[in-house]
């Protein structure tokens, strides 16, 4: 495991903002932290890179305690900020050099990596601008750039896409996919996007300071949500017999959507009333539908 | 090699500060036009008023000097009193990088990375110092043109020494603005504070009105202010020139050592250059005792609250 946190707590004043949480991260692999604004999710995080204290618990990372060799842990951590923590009116090759400065880089080695991430983020027309003169997906792989300067092995995404469009979104997370891909970097994403938490290998969900489920999105969709099948012809019949039956049922303009326990409810239900089934499709539970479940929150809501 | 590299971490946080703050022209633009308009606003109200102040000083011993050694003089007072004042308020004013860098929560950058806590806040400290000589100095170079046509009696020892006064001035200046701004999170907070230094700190340190003007109480109050005795080593420097070339002007003329004696030293405490504590008299060396002592106190402190406020988070 690359990370092993337990029973983290942290209080600020009354307010349990991490509340004895516990969870591992495997080499490699894209980690979720899922959860509404106040969950806990950027605390944990301040915790783990040492920006914050922990009032209880045990935080290791690369098998180093956070304790007592937080400076190694810091080498092996790259951040990636919510709200870019770039100099905006510095170039981008002033805020890589001063950061990569922090961490002991300078002169050749500078240079080698620069050239490195220069190829690997297709840096080279934007480094001698001004950060302010970028647009907010040039931005974001500067911000990259900089978490990567040290060569990390676990890069922290802190809600990286929050407030970018989609097509910066995209641009990011293509940044992701291939940094994953060519380093095999372990990334730890916090978000409240579901789409983002469903490409997660592993998700934990928080809410108020609390774990309240983890697994692989798969595992977690069949634990907590529910699946449903859609149905086109003959809806005023369906509707009337499959809410005869208890379900739960929504009535739309064309089709009628019924809730289902499972996949092989559908073929139960197939088997009694083919004439429902000529035209349908069934559905997954989503990520959506798992936070509603084990939250009682609707993300697109809060 | 641990301490070499820490040091390098230092110097490059140093210089992305200071580029930081030349990137942006108007906050360096501000910091330096706020000392100029002092400068113009004294020479333009002040500066007649001091210069009838040292040719009463002559005339009520029926004495006459030149009265390019008066102009030059009571320009010479001038600059040591924007100097002094401004080595305190620019440093107060131009420490937006560290408040900025809380604002815009650069500072968990820095803290994220293997970088001592410490490094982080003397980072500040030495590149607000070089702000602050940066614009002390250019003040300086325009105060010295200006001495230059009035009259300049200041000799190469002492301008020397006025750039070594301008150094403690910053020192104590940025350390003080360190350990109090080091509380604040806020522009509005770095405005207040700075607008409260600006106002005050020219009257309590004897810019504005000589300390030797004040009622006696009050004198021994603020001889107890370590920004007095920065002010006290800049008269020093700025006014010997002058009372040596009033000195040689009176030999001259014959008028009795005494004499002189006693008009000189009479200048000398109107105008601060003499400092006293409860009625002894502050020797020039104690000046930069007080003054560098405090700066060392200050250091402590400011060390105590980075270390404090790191442990707290």
């Amino acid at each position: 495991m690359i990370i092993e946190i337990e029973n983290l707590k942290k209080s600020f004043k009354d307010v349990k903002a991490v509340d004895g949480i516990s969870f591992n991260v495997r080499e490699g692999e894209l980690f979720a932290f899922l959860g509404v604004n106040g969950a806990g999710k950027s605390t944990t995080i301040n915790i783990i890179s040492g920006i914050l204290a922990k009032d209880g618990g045990t935080v290791k990372i690369c098998g180093n305690n956070i304790e007592t060799d937080a400076d190694k842990i810091k080498s092996e951590l790259g951040i990636v900020f919510q709200n870019s923590v770039l100099d905006k009116k510095m170039s981008a090759y002033d805020n890589l050099k001063s950061r990569a400065g922090l961490y002991g880089i300078f002169g050749k080695a500078f240079k080698a990596r620069l050239e490195e991430l220069t190829a690997l983020l297709d840096l080279k027309d934007i480094l001698k601008r001004p950060v302010n003169k970028l647009s907010g997906g040039q931005k974001r792989r500067i911000d990259i750039a900089r978490a990567l300067f040290h060569n990390p092995k676990v890069l922290i995404l802190d809600e990286p896409t929050t407030g970018l469009d989609p097509k910066t979104r995209i641009t990011v997370w293509s940044v992701v996919e291939k940094l994953r891909k060519e380093q095999g970097l372990t990334v730890f994403l916090t978000t409240h996007y579901m789409e983002e938490a469903a490409t997660a290998d592993y998700v934990v969900i928080l809410d108020g300071g609390k774990k309240v489920a983890e697994g692989t999105p798969h595992d977690l969709k069949n634990a907590y949500a529910s699946d449903f099948v859609k149905l086109y012809k003959h809806i005023d019949e369906a509707e009337k017999y499959f809410a005869a039956l208890g379900l739960n049922v929504k009535r739309e303009r064309d089709f009628v959507e019924i809730e289902v326990n499972s996949t092989a409810q559908v073929g139960q239900f197939f088997a009694d009333k083919p004439e429902f089934f000529t035209d349908f499709e069934v559905l997954k539970g989503n990520m959506d539908n798992v936070f509603l479940k084990v939250t009682g929150k609707d993300l697109k809501e809060v | 090699m641990t301490k070499m590299t820490e040091c390098k971490k230092l110097i490059s946080l140093v210089s992305r500060n200071t580029k930081c703050y030349f990137k942006d022209k108007f906050t360096f633009f501000m910091s330096l036009i706020t000392p100029l308009i002092l400068f113009v606003l004294f020479v333009t109200f002040l500066r007649n008023v001091y210069i009838e102040s040292f040719e009463k000083a002559f005339s009520e011993n029926n004495l006459t000097v030149n009265t390019k050694i008066i102009n030059g003089c009571a320009g010479a007072w001038l600059m040591s009193s924007i100097l002094s004042v401004s080595a305190v308020t620019v440093a107060f004013c131009s420490n937006t990088i560290m408040i900025d860098d809380k604002i815009s929560s650069s500072v968990n950058d820095f803290r994220v990375s293997p970088v001592k806590g410490t490094t982080i806040s003397l980072s500040y400290f030495i590149s607000n110092f070089f702000v602050t000589f940066t614009v002390l100095i250019v003040v300086m170079l325009i105060g010295h043109i200006y001495l230059a046509c009035i009259g300049w009696y200041i000799p190469v020892g002492d301008t020397f020494m006025i750039i070594v006064d301008i150094i403690c001035g910053i020192l104590f200046g940025t350390l003080l603005a360190g350990v109090v701004e080091s509380f604040i999170s806020t522009q509005g907070g770095l405005s207040a504070v700075s607008t409260l230094v600006s106002s005050m700190y020219g009257f309590i340190s004897g810019a504005y009105m000589p300390i030797s003007s004040f009622a006696k109480g009050l004198q021994n109050i603020l001889s107890l202010l370590p920004g007095t005795y920065g002010m006290g080593i800049m008269r020093n420097h700025y006014l010997n020139g002058y009372m040596q070339a009033f000195t040689e002007e009176l030999r001259a003329a014959s008028v009795e050592e005494s004499v002189i004696d006693s008009v000189i030293n009479g200048i000398r405490d109107s105008f601060d250059a003499n400092l006293y504590s409860f009625g002894t008299k502050i020797p020039l060396g104690a000046m930069y005792g007080i003054l560098l002592g405090t700066c060392a106190l200050l250091l402590v402190a400011y060390v105590a609250i980075v270390i404090i406020k790191n442990k707290k988070k």
